[in-house]
């Protein structure tokens, strides 16, 4: 006996395309959009994939409901609205889709991403899924926290004017004691550099509990900060286990006057992460952001998620520096991809530009921007490049390219400094940076030392793989 | 003690120092100077020599203004700033005179 008794519900399953692929939509300022790269399975047509998509990643499921018909889903859906060859790669294809203001909880980074990136991602229907960009709209931006400071409170607050900051990882990075900890961030600090940094896996083992660490370094940074004269600071990692005791670490942090905390966005997570922010803009101290699991999520080109996303998802959730790669150094990094990423940290506004991969323009109004932070087997070699690549509102963060330094941390700490104000010097001066970064290198070691005995320990050193990660060309 | 940017470097020379000025002046910013005793030049605010100049695209003017002030201040640190009113920051600040 049928219970229905109606005729606008028909109980099954429809072609997603009949709801979800609006090719005429026309976009809205307030819509959320997303270019996502689909790889479908054989014999499923691209409007088919990419309504499949839109549906699951707003409010489809795989079959009809009655419920849909309690509401207005014209209103509330997600739709496929343009569909674009991949330059280069036939397997797959992009797909512009278009969600409602009202699908997302104001101010949650969190909220967004698990309808983006949930469900859809493990669909039968294809075979892989990569979220290549998002446009924010500038309605949803305001609603964010961002940024706690941005670059130019922060570099009001560090003194640092005219030239990229300075940084160094402490090594080696696990089984160090908290005094000796202590004393290799008070040499970097001493010989010139403005941040020492944990690093990412630092948080507190048995052999160098947090508490310990943040007195012995914030002792070596006020000492080396009366001695120089200079503002220093350490990003005190306070990922935790659980946020209850992420913030004990910072309000102890806070109470030694440390400037700058640290946290891990990707495996702290989105809610931890903001949450930190509003702590920090609240408490006047900078956020350092590090990305570990980030190649997990974006070196994959066909799946996963495109780095410049999880810019986009840092800037809003919250931070004051972000890693970004290097170009240049030892982990993967594609040039041009990474100046779009960069500029969508740093800048006010960025135009859709494919050659740099950025397929929306996205408008930032008045949330501050982050400094991009190039770390990862970088020496005083590369300084000319990384000038030249990342300008002025960057840290270039060293590891073994302070610590290695045949003289120890200070000597190789002066060796950076030196190395790049020459370089802002030479840029200045209107030199080109990458053709000329020898002859400016070597007339700045004539007189010192320090720089002349790191361009002998590290000449050699290149990293020359190719990347895996490429952007796709784009066409003529 | 340090003063930031380029206090790494040795002395700039006459020469070098007109370079940057000119880098300033290209960027559109507004060169400004600004100085303080030794024992106060770590605090945020210097006492400001005049008022920036707005608006100054002479080199050489700028470089004057900087020769007075170490003149009337000789004991004093003078530092040269470039404000950049877009970005409400210091592009550049490179101290010129140290005591």
């Amino acid at each position: 006996m049928s219970q229905a008794n109606t005729s606008a519900y028909a109980a099954g399953v429809k072609a997603y395309r009949q709801t979800y692929w609006e090719p005429d939509y026309r976009v809205r300022d307030t819509d959320l959009l997303a270019c996502f790269k689909i790889t479908p399975q054989a014999g499923v047509e691209r409007e088919e994939a990419a309504a499949a998509v839109a549906a699951e990643s707003s409010t489809g499921t795989w079959t009809t409901v009655w419920t849909d018909l309690l509401t207005d889903l014209e209103h509330y859906k997600g739709r496929a609205y343009r569909i674009e060859d991949v330059p280069g790669d036939p397997s797959c294809f992009y797909a512009f889709v278009a969600y409602p203001i009202d699908l997302f909880e104001e101010g949650s980074v969190v909220n967004v991403f698990t309808s983006l990136v949930g469900n859809v991602f493990g669909f039968k229907a294809i075979r892989a899924l990569r979220l290549e960009d998002v446009r924010f709209p500038i309605a949803y931006v305001m609603t964010c926290g961002g940024p706690p400071h941005g670059i130019q409170v922060e570099r009001d607050k560090m003194d640092k004017y005219g030239r990229p900051l300075l940084g160094c990882t402490i090594k080696p990075k696990l089984g160090l004691s908290a005094k000796n900890y202590g004393r290799a961030v008070y040499e970097c600090l001493r010989g010139g550099l403005d941040f020492t940094k944990d690093d990412e896996n630092v948080n507190s083992q048995p052999f160098m509990r947090w508490r310990d660490r943040f007195s012995y370094v914030m002792e070596a940074v006020k000492q080396a900060e009366a001695e120089t004269g200079e503002r220093k600071g350490h990003y005190l990692n306070v990922t935790a286990p659980t946020p209850e005791e992420m913030y004990r670490r910072a309000e102890f942090a806070k109470s030694l006057g440390a400037p700058i905390i640290m946290h891990d966005y990707l495996t702290g997570g989105f809610c931890a992460n903001t949450g930190l922010a509003n702590w920090c803009r609240e408490n006047g101290v900078l956020l350092h952001i590090h990305r570990a699991m980030h190649a997990v999520i974006d070196r994959n080109p066909h799946h996963g998620i495109h780095f410049r996303v999880l810019t986009k998802a840092l800037r809003l959730s919250g931070g004051d520096h972000l890693h970004t790669g290097t170009v240049v150094g030892k982990l993967e990094g594609d040039r041009q991809a990474t100046l779009g990423w960069i500029d969508l940290l740093r800048e006010r506004f960025v135009k859709e530009d494919r050659a740099r991969g950025i397929f929306f323009d996205q408008d930032w109004g008045s949330m501050p921007g982050a400094l991009a932070v190039a770390s990862g087997g970088i020496h005083v070699w590369h300084m000319p490049a990384l000038l030249a690549i990342f300008g002025d509102d960057a840290v270039f963060q060293f590891g073994g390219g302070t610590l290695g330094h045949p003289w120890g941390n200070a000597a190789g700490a002066c060796a950076n400094r030196v190395a790049l104000e020459a370089c802002v010097q030479a840029r200045n001066e209107g030199r080109a940076l990458e053709r000329e970064g020898k002859d400016i290198l070597l007339a700045a070691a004539r007189s010192s030392p320090e720089l002349k005995a790191a361009m002998e320990t590290w000449k050699e050193i290149k990293f020359e793989f190719d990347v895996i990660d490429k952007l796709d060309r784009v066409s003529a | 003690m340090k003063h930031g940017t380029f206090s790494y470097l040795p002395p700039m020379t006459h020469e070098q120092l007109r370079r940057q000025v000119e880098y300033i002046v290209a960027r559109g910013w507004n060169a400004a100077l600004e100085h303080a005793a030794p024992e106060h030049a770590t605090g945020t605010y210097w006492i400001l020599w005049k008022l920036p100049m707005f608006g100054e695209r002479s080199v050489e003017r700028i470089l004057a203004e900087a020769a007075a002030c170490r003149k009337a201040h000789p004991a004093h640190l003078v530092r040269l700033i470039g404000y950049d009113n877009r970005r409400q920051t210091l592009g550049a600040a490179l101290l010129v005179h140290h005591a």
